[in-house]
């Protein structure tokens, strides 16, 4: 068995007793993507001519998504109008890594462009494939991190999470993945998508290793205004303290029309299983969970609208050329962005326009409260809630591309979560019939990310469903 | 028809705090291009502004100076616009909740106390400049993310002057707080101007233009003065004024229509999601304000209290915070009851000192003491005026002590009547003409034989002494 398929506490465990060297983890991890990338994709700028010596890794390594800075490794978002562009400095979740002995893969992960997406098709690499059928969408944004961990090309990853970009692949492709409370990891180096939504989060084989990932990246950071200024638990302490006596909470709005019959039955299943555990649930209503998606396309796309101004063509990235000023603004950004940039750079920018914000912007920005009470009033009585990541399971290739509003309505059950700022992680909890992956969504209270990995490792420790791979 | 001017102001002004507004570079004007900068000022992908507590205090400094109403909850906004000295292409400003509003200024115009209002104070960012080549153009980041203060006032100005000297106690106050250079010339104070006309009676305002490219406080209320005639004449003509942005050429002395952009501005302006909402505590308020110094204005009232200073002598004094606390202190030092002599010096003699060296009153370096000791020199009639303005001369030239260069000149004035009389005599004798013509009622004649008097002592003798012996001898009196 390769390094590259165990977890990271599992390696963490090996290069403590000097079992092994970093170097060997890297050594299995090029063979591996020798030997899959072609077929996945999962990262951005892979060539196997690219693959550096191993014996510079010092750590034990993680992939990092291309919308991450890292310092003098091209951070792209994986868009044309970044071409080139190495950051001259580490964001604040890299350099705690680094500070912590991990090492940063050379190779960084495939995302939808600026995260604008739920498939990884909006890349300017190319599509990404789901390593459980390569004929379908990995899920995105993050699908390049989700999709190296889960077909054993990564050890462990970073994606961000704006809507759904950690949790929708993660659920998509059968691996862990946790979407933090705002504020508790620095945004600092992370390329803005939209500034209230953005949070960086652990891609991961298992619940240990997101726990153990989160504490590494998390705590206040005096650069991100954001930041929260709090203690960092010790989430591997809330591991193996099992799910009984735990009050949770299913959100009624959440099981509709549209909730595929095959991921219903999935969770279902994965809810009397933590019944067995000792665990209490309830129907609760968030009732105004309907205006989620509208309410986050009018919030997301305006700030984004205003984060990606910069990209200009003055200082870095592309530039188109022009002997005029405005004209040189327009050809740039006309080449250098892809079709959903542009859309969504509309959108926002419509939103925000003089006579339409108090309709849209700011109405949005009340609902957003409506929709965080909602989940306030649940939490009074309940330790956490429980969904499905995703109403289907991965879809295939090109199936949504012509569609963005039924793309959009892939994050309807993640969306709410970002709205109101609370925690929620996708754990694996089961296959289709086809074969593929369904994901089982934990939200908790602000902060208590503690109830998310107990409850979420109680039900791994009792299943199998995360120690099945890939056939690749 | 009679036409009222209207004039609104819009200052910026740069704070000159130790860093930027919102990352930690150091604000340094000397550097080369783009050296003072980071990848936070720089808008560089991924990163985050972090507001800097000093610009803020900074601003609740002049905020509280203009009297205004500091608001309990503040927050950033961005406004967004395309431009290449802007690398983020929007600027972090303060919408609708500006740290404050409603203050006002007093100023004297013309002889008259008028009170402008002040309509908001607020935070913002400065953008960085661009040089323009011949078929380039090059950005400078080193003055981008400086923060600058943007204080507006109402349309309560009515005069190119009234907007001069609104202007001069700003600077003035704003000088006071010690919160920014104020120069116009570099930049780190910025006017534009709106000005309309309206039938005088007329409460409506009417169509305003907004200047611009004004680089000196003469150069403001030239722009005004130009805008009002040329208003005036399109209105007396039957011409409609279009709302517009005109530049201010100084050179040719017009202004001149600003390309205009398609459409109105839209700014877009939203709540700069990087930058929660913030609290400016009260009591944070309250401890700014009692650190806050004199005023102008609270330092005229009080010298002309306590030194007995006419209010043309205090205003002068008061025109800059340092210069004031120079006099103020030759003030207590000077032992006689009566300030009057070292007010003289000061305005007199020391100021014009200073305006001819193009430096200010305590620029000039003049100890203190020495200067009381001259005054005193004078008082004691020990050395003429005119001797005196040569030492003081001096003393800023060699930094030598008044009574040394009084010594090395041998200026010591000769007011010992004995010793005078000898002189007198002389006088009298070989100048029989003018005694004659001064007994024959000829003041003048007095003056001449005076002057002579002094020619033969050398400029030693007491005039004031000569003249009374002389009168005394003369008239037999």
């Amino acid at each position: 068995m390769g390094l590259n398929q165990f977890t990271a506490h599992e390696l963490m465990g090996k290069l403590k007793s000097r079992e092994i060297l970093p170097r060997d983890i890297l050594e299995d991890l090029f063979a591996r993507l020798k030997e899959v990338e072609p077929r996945v994709k999962a990262y951005a700028r892979f060539k196997p001519e690219g693959i550096p010596s191993p014996e510079q890794s010092l750590g034990l390594p993680i992939t990092i998504k291309d919308n991450i800075c890292t310092e003098g490794l091209k951070t792209e978002c994986c868009s044309k109008i970044l071409v080139n562009f190495r950051p001259p400095y580490d964001a604040t979740v890299v350099a705690k890594l680094k500070a912590a002995g991990v090492s940063i893969f050379p190779f960084k992960a495939n995302m939808d462009e600026f995260a604008f997406g739920s498939s990884t098709e909006n890349s300017c690499f190319g599509t990404t494939r789901n390593p459980w059928d390569l004929e379908y969408v990995p899920g995105g944004s993050s699908g390049g991190s989700a999709a190296a961990v889960a077909g054993d090309e990564a050890v462990w990853a970073l994606g961000s999470d704006t809507g759904g970009s950690i949790r929708q692949p993660a659920s998509f492709c059968g691996v862990v993945g946790l979407k933090p409370t705002y504020g508790l990891v620095s945004r600092f180096g992370l390329v803005a998508f939209a500034s209230s939504l953005d949070q960086i989060g652990p891609i991961t084989k298992d619940v240990e290793d997101a726990a153990i990932l989160t504490g590494i990246i998390s705590g206040y950071d005096p650069n991100d205004s954001t930041s929260v200024n709090q203690q960092v638990p010790d989430y591997t302490g809330s591991l193996g303290k099992g799910a009984k006596g735990l009050k949770i909470g299913i959100p009624k709005e959440y099981f509709i029309e549209g909730l595929d019959a095959e991921v219903k039955d999935v969770i279902d299943e994965a809810l009397n299983k933590l019944k067995f555990l000792g665990a209490v649930s309830k129907e609760v209503s968030l009732p105004h969970t309907q205006y989620a998606v509208p309410v986050y396309y009018i919030i997301a796309t305006a700030e984004a609208s205003s984060n990606l101004a910069r990209f200009d063509g003055v200082q870095y990235g592309y530039r188109a050329s022009s002997d005029e000023l405005i004209e040189m603004y327009k050809k740039t950004r006309a080449e250098g962005f892809g079709e959903e940039a542009k859309r969504r750079i509309i959108l926002g920018t419509f939103a925000l326009s003089h006579g339409y914000y108090d309709a849209y912007y700011l109405r949005a920005l009340k609902v957003r409260t409506l929709i965080k009470n909602d989940f306030d009033a649940v939490f009074r009585d309940f330790d956490c809630i429980i969904t499905p990541t995703s109403p289907t399971p991965a879809f295939r290739i090109g199936e949504k591309t012509q569609d963005p509003l039924k793309m959009y309505l892939s994050d309807i059950y993640t969306i709410s979560v970002n709205l109101a700022g609370i925690p929620a992680i996708s754990i694996p909890c089961g296959f289709t019939k086809k074969g593929l992956p369904v994901g089982l969504q934990i939200m908790a209270k602000p902060f208590d990310e503690e109830t998310i990995f107990r409850v979420a490792h109680a039900f791994e420790q009792n299943t199998e469903w995360h120690k099945i791979k890939p056939k690749l | 028809m009679r036409y009222q001017t209207v004039i609104g102001l819009e200052v910026h002004l740069q704070l000159s705090t130790k860093t930027k507004a919102f990352c930690s570079c150091a604000i340094d004007f000397g550097r080369p291009p783009n050296s003072g900068v980071c990848p936070v000022c720089l808008g560089l992908p991924g990163t985050l502004p972090v507001y800097n507590k000093e610009a803020l205090n900074s601003a609740i400094k002049v905020a509280l100076a203009f009297s205004c109403q500091i608001q309990e909850h503040t927050k950033f906004d961005r406004k967004n616009y395309f431009y290449p000295d802007l690398p983020k292409n929007y600027q972090i400003s303060q919408f609708d909740l500006p740290l404050s509003r409603n203050g006002h200024l007093e100023i004297i115009s013309e002889g008259e106390l008028k009170r402008i209002g002040i309509t908001r104070i607020h935070l913002e960012e400065d953008a960085g400049k661009l040089i323009h080549g011949s078929n380039s153009s090059l950005v400078d980041f080193n003055r981008t993310g400086v923060p600058l203060l943007e204080i507006v006032s109402e349309p309560d100005i009515f005069s190119p002057q009234e907007a001069f000297d609104y202007l001069t106690t700003l600077k003035n106050i704003i000088e006071y707080l010690d919160v920014s250079d104020c120069d116009m010339e570099k930049g780190s104070l910025r006017c534009d101007a709106n000005i309309s006309l309206r039938p005088e009676g007329s409460k409506e305002l009417g169509v305003k233009t907004e200047l611009k490219n004004m680089n000196s406080f003469k150069g403001v209320k030239d722009a005004l003065t130009f805008e009002v005639i040329r208003q005036t004449e399109l209105l007396e003509s039957g011409q409609a004024i279009s709302q517009e942005t005109r530049l201010w050429d100084a050179g040719k002395g017009v202004t001149v229509a600003m390309r205009s952009k398609e459409g109105a501005k839209d700014y877009r302006y939203f709540p700069d999601p990087d930058l929660t909402v913030f609290v400016i505590e009260q009591e944070a308020v309250k401890r700014i304000k009692s650190g806050l110094p004199e005023l102008p204005k609270e330092k005229m009232r009080r010298f002309i209290k306590e030194y007995g200073l006419s209010e043309y002598d205090a205003k002068i004094l008061v025109n800059s915070r340092r210069d004031a606390e120079f006099a103020e202190e030759c003030l207590r030092m000077y032992p006689g009851k009566d300030k009057k002599p070292v007010v003289n010096w000061l305005i007199g003699p020391l100021l014009s000192e200073a305006n001819n060296r193009k430096l200010s009153l305590c620029g000039l370096k003049v100890d203190k003491q020495e200067l009381i000791n001259l005054v005193g020199f004078v008082e004691k009639q020990e050395i003429s005026n005119l001797s005196a303005k040569l030492v003081l001369t001096q003393m800023i030239d060699t930094r030598k002590p008044a009574e040394e260069i009084i010594k090395e000149n041998n200026m010591l004035q000769i007011s010992d009547s004995t010793k005078l009389e000898a002189i007198i005599l002389e006088v009298i004798r070989d100048n029989e003409k003018s005694v004659n013509s001064f007994k024959e009622g000829k003041t003048n004649a007095l003056m001449f034989l005076v002057g002579q008097v002094m020619k033969r002592s050398a400029g030693k003798a007491n005039p004031k002494v000569v003249g009374d012996l002389l009168k005394r001898r003369l008239t037999g009196a």
